[in-house]
């Protein structure tokens, strides 16, 4: 009966999204305020009729109740809790509902916070993320609907895929969905400043921290799918250039260049044409996303149970919203008007550069992604594109983009002086020099540009450094003067730091584990040793064990340095039991920012197994850098003048007292 | 600077970079790219040696033999012709004999395929839907059509 409930909830939700979708557009174009005012009250009752429906399958999940089909292809009564709780959205559909249920909850959260907005913006917002949401609750009722029934419901389930049985699957998706679908109101901003003909720096001051928000959880997103795949799949490997990272990344890529052009909207009102389109891309690139992953055209670990009519289903949604945005745009963006124009060397400048760049290997990435499923469509015939083909587009594009990142924070608007620049980041130009320098002696000729990508990395990250302490003219000032200007800097200004040491550093990481990783692969027997990057690895032997839902072998290994015992790692093989799938467990010891990283392959049965050891020197490095630039965007969106409505003479008086401080 | 000048060096720039992006693109997909074979392709044609192909198939049954030092062979087929691969490494989980596989690497002078790396994702078919349609076209697939029954 519940289950009726959800279901229910679910199509009264998108009555509510056709209301949503008519009622506060045609307000806003006749300037009826009550009209408009519907806007708000029906995106809230919108959400938590959504939110009704997602708890009733949270809790058939939690019963293990097997007539409701989702739940019998998914789940098993043995699974453990987490696992039961996660695995709703461990399938097409629930994953699809988990997708709704954040877009109306972004929906839900401009009706109930958004009172300071212009009334026709708000409304118009709205209505368009009326039209998507309408969109794909249809997609859920007519082509994935999870609260179908079963009429003989079985004992017992088929249980999830255990590459899904993983921590990785509470975190991952969650928050790689509020990311791509939390674009969708910069997307509905857009759509609505195109329709109501109107964009100033207002609507970049309000547009900025959704975009803030949503990057920063994608970032967070696909930093914690990198590391779930490095150490459940047991390759080793961090980041594949499947079409399926791909489908995360470019939104990823898009949206950083937007998050940079919105401040130039925001401080110089100038490339405002330019940023709505940047908007319409990125949501439209989650968008292609949503549908290369649920459409089951790729083969892969997110592509569920596929069915053709899904894939069409979204191709069209998707056709709909890109095409009937860009068209809006090219009817509506000449009438926007231009603003302030600046010089070709100036903070402008730089972050047009950064756009230029970011847009650029973005183009690179679609085109790798698409490239082959479109000769697939036209020709028939398969190719692949793989990192090769990455590392040779979208590695040139962003070498000059990461020597210029330190550049941009230290121009000044409008015109800016690139010697006076320069002269303010000489010290982490000497350090990023000495540290190749270094690396060069440390490693020899042997890998050329390995040193230089450490110096690059560590560019950015003094570059960084450097901006904060020359803003605040530390050293001119004194330290005890200097740590009150700190503290009392804009949250932007740490925000913009912060990201960019995190970018730092993430490069830093990817150099280090690419270029210096040692690895050997060796057929061992129990007392077998292995030497790697001054380890000893000595196989003890392998034992049989039993875990709730799967079987496994798992191996013995202990690590010493030099005769020092260091750790004792436990990789392992199963083999879930409802599917009979195996998996492979690996086993990971963490030195400083370095891992060891341990993974078994079959055993050969005289008790000797093929054994996969890895030293990845920094790897840890490449997500510790997202998490510090997804702190980043924290900082920004919590400064003060970008916080929504936040009333103009307090930003004022800040500056004026700070002046009075000096 | 005019106008005019400030919006020229705005356009060139733009312009130069998307032509470096696009000629990097081009290049990579005239240099970087890999095709999919099946064993009738590479036998029925002439490769130049040292190409980077991906071969898809079977794991024909009884054929994988395991060495020391993590070595392995196994042959692959598409029912109508087979090819020997070497690889050295930890096969993929879902790697087993009769089941498809796709790997990439060279073919030897010998003619034996060395592989750099070998795939078994697939779909709950256990197929990969490259080896599936290639089978198709030899006429040896199946069913396989309904999609994951309830």
């Amino acid at each position: 009966m519940i289950v009726e409930f959800g279901h229910y909830a679910l199509v009264l939700a998108f009555a509510m999204t056709l209301v949503q979708s008519v009622v506060p557009l045609w307000g806003a174009l006749t300037k009826d305020e009550r009209l408009m005012a519907v806007a708000a009250p029906v995106s809230v009752v919108m959400f938590l009729l959504v939110l009704m429906s997602f708890v009733v399958l949270t809790i058939s999940y939690l019963n293990s109740d097997f007539s409701v089909l989702n739940v019998l292809e998914n789940s098993h009564s043995a699974k453990p809790l987490l696992y039961k709780f996660t695995g709703v959205w461990g399938n097409h559909e629930g994953s699809m509902l988990l997708w709704v249920l954040i877009l109306v909850f972004f929906g839900a959260l401009v009706g109930a916070f958004g009172g300071n907005l212009p009334s026709d913006l708000k409304a118009t917002t709205l209505a368009v993320q009326g039209w998507v949401s309408a969109g794909f609750i249809l997609f859920l009722l007519a082509t994935s609907n999870p609260f179908n029934r079963v009429v003989n419901p079985p004992l017992e389930g088929a249980d999830l895929n255990p590459i899904l049985q993983d921590i990785g699957l509470a975190i991952h998706p969650p928050l790689l969905y509020i990311g791509y679908v939390g674009f969708s109101i910069t997307f509905s901003f857009a759509v609505a400043a195109l329709i109501l003909g109107r964009i100033d720096a207002a609507w970049a001051r309000w547009v900025r921290p959704w975009t803030l928000l949503a990057w920063c959880f994608l970032t967070l997103g696909i930093a914690m799918g990198s590391y779930w795949a490095y150490y459940e799949l047991g390759w080793g490997g961090w980041w594949f250039w499947d079409p399926v990272e791909n489908a995360s990344f470019m939104p990823w890529l898009a949206g950083t260049a937007l998050l940079h052009s919105a401040i130039v909207m925001e401080k110089r009102e100038a490339l405002k044409v330019w940023t709505v389109l940047l908007a319409i891309f990125t949501f439209s690139l989650s968008l292609l996303g949503t549908f290369l992953v649920r459409s089951g055209v790729l083969t892969s670990v997110h592509a569920f149970a596929t069915d053709p009519a899904r894939g069409v289903f979204i191709l069209t949604l998707l056709c709909l919203f890109v095409g009937g945005s860009l068209a809006l745009y090219a009817w509506r963006a000449p009438m926007l008007k231009q603003g302030g124009i600046f010089a070709p060397i100036s903070r402008e400048g730089g972050l047009v550069l950064n756009n230029l760049f970011l847009t650029a290997a973005t183009a690179a990435v679609f085109v790798g992604t698409l490239y082959p499923l479109a000769l697939d469509v036209v020709t028939g015939e398969k190719i692949s594109v793989g990192a090769p083909f990455f590392n040779l587009t979208f590695g040139p594009l962003m070498v000059p983009l990461l020597i210029a990142v330190p550049f941009g924070p230290v121009l000044s608007w409008k015109r800016g002086d690139l010697l006076a620049a320069a002269q303010r980041l000489y010290a982490a130009m000497g350090l990023a020099l000495l540290l190749t320098l270094f690396t060069f002696w440390l490693w020899g000729m042997e890998k050329v540009l390995a040193p230089l990508g450490v110096g690059l990395a560590v560019w950015v990250m003094a570059g960084a450094v450097s901006e904060i302490v020359t803003r605040v003219k530390f050293f001119e000032i004194g330290p005890k003067r200097g740590f009150a200007r700190l503290v009392g800097l804009p949250g932007s200004a740490w925000g913009t730091a912060l990201a960019h040491f995190g970018v730092g550093v993430t490069v830093l990481g990817i150099v280090t584990a690419s270029a210096f990783q040692e690895e050997r692969i060796e057929t061992m027997r129990p007392g077998d040793t292995v030497d790697l990057a001054g380890y000893q690895v000595t196989f003890d032997g392998a034992a049989p064990r039993r875990g709730p839902n799967f079987t496994e072998e798992v191996g013995h290994f202990t690590i010493r340095q030099g005769g020092v015992h260091v750790a004792d790692l436990d990789p392992s093989k199963r083999v879930y039991t409802a599917r009979q799938m195996p998996t492979t467990e690996a086993g990971i010891h963490t030195i400083g920012f370095s891992q060891l990283y341990l993974s078994m392959g079959e055993g050969r049965g005289d008790g000797a197994v093929d054994v996969r050891v890895y030293f990845k020197p920094l790897i840890t490095l490449i997500w510790i850098g997202c998490v510090i630039m997804s702190l980043g965007a924290l900082f920004s969106m919590a400064d003060r003048r970008l916080r929504v409505g936040a009333p103009k003479p307090a930003a004022k008086r800040k500056t004026a007292s700070l002046a009075a401080a000096e | 600077m005019t106008r005019k000048q400030r919006r020229l060096t705005l356009i060139g720039s733009a312009g130069a970079v998307l032509a470096v992006a696009l000629g990097l693109i081009l290049f990579a997909l005239n240099d970087q790219i890999v095709f999919f074979q099946s064993p009738t392709d590479i036998t029925q044609s002439t490769m130049p040696a040292g190409q980077r192909i991906r071969l898809g198939g079977l794991v024909e049954e009884n054929s994988v033999v395991r060495s020391d030092n993590a070595q392995v062979s196994f042959r692959v087929t598409d029912m109508a012709n087979t090819v020997a691969v070497t690889y050295t490494g930890i096969l993929p989980d879902l790697f087993r004999e009769g089941q498809g596989v796709v790997t990439e690497g060279i073919i030897g002078p010998d003619g034996v395929f060395m592989a750099d790396s070998v795939l078994a994702k697939h779909d709950e078919n256990y197929m990969p839907k490259e080896v599936a349609e290639a089978l198709k076209d030899q006429g040896h697939w199946q069913g396989g059509e309904e999609t994951a029954n309830q």
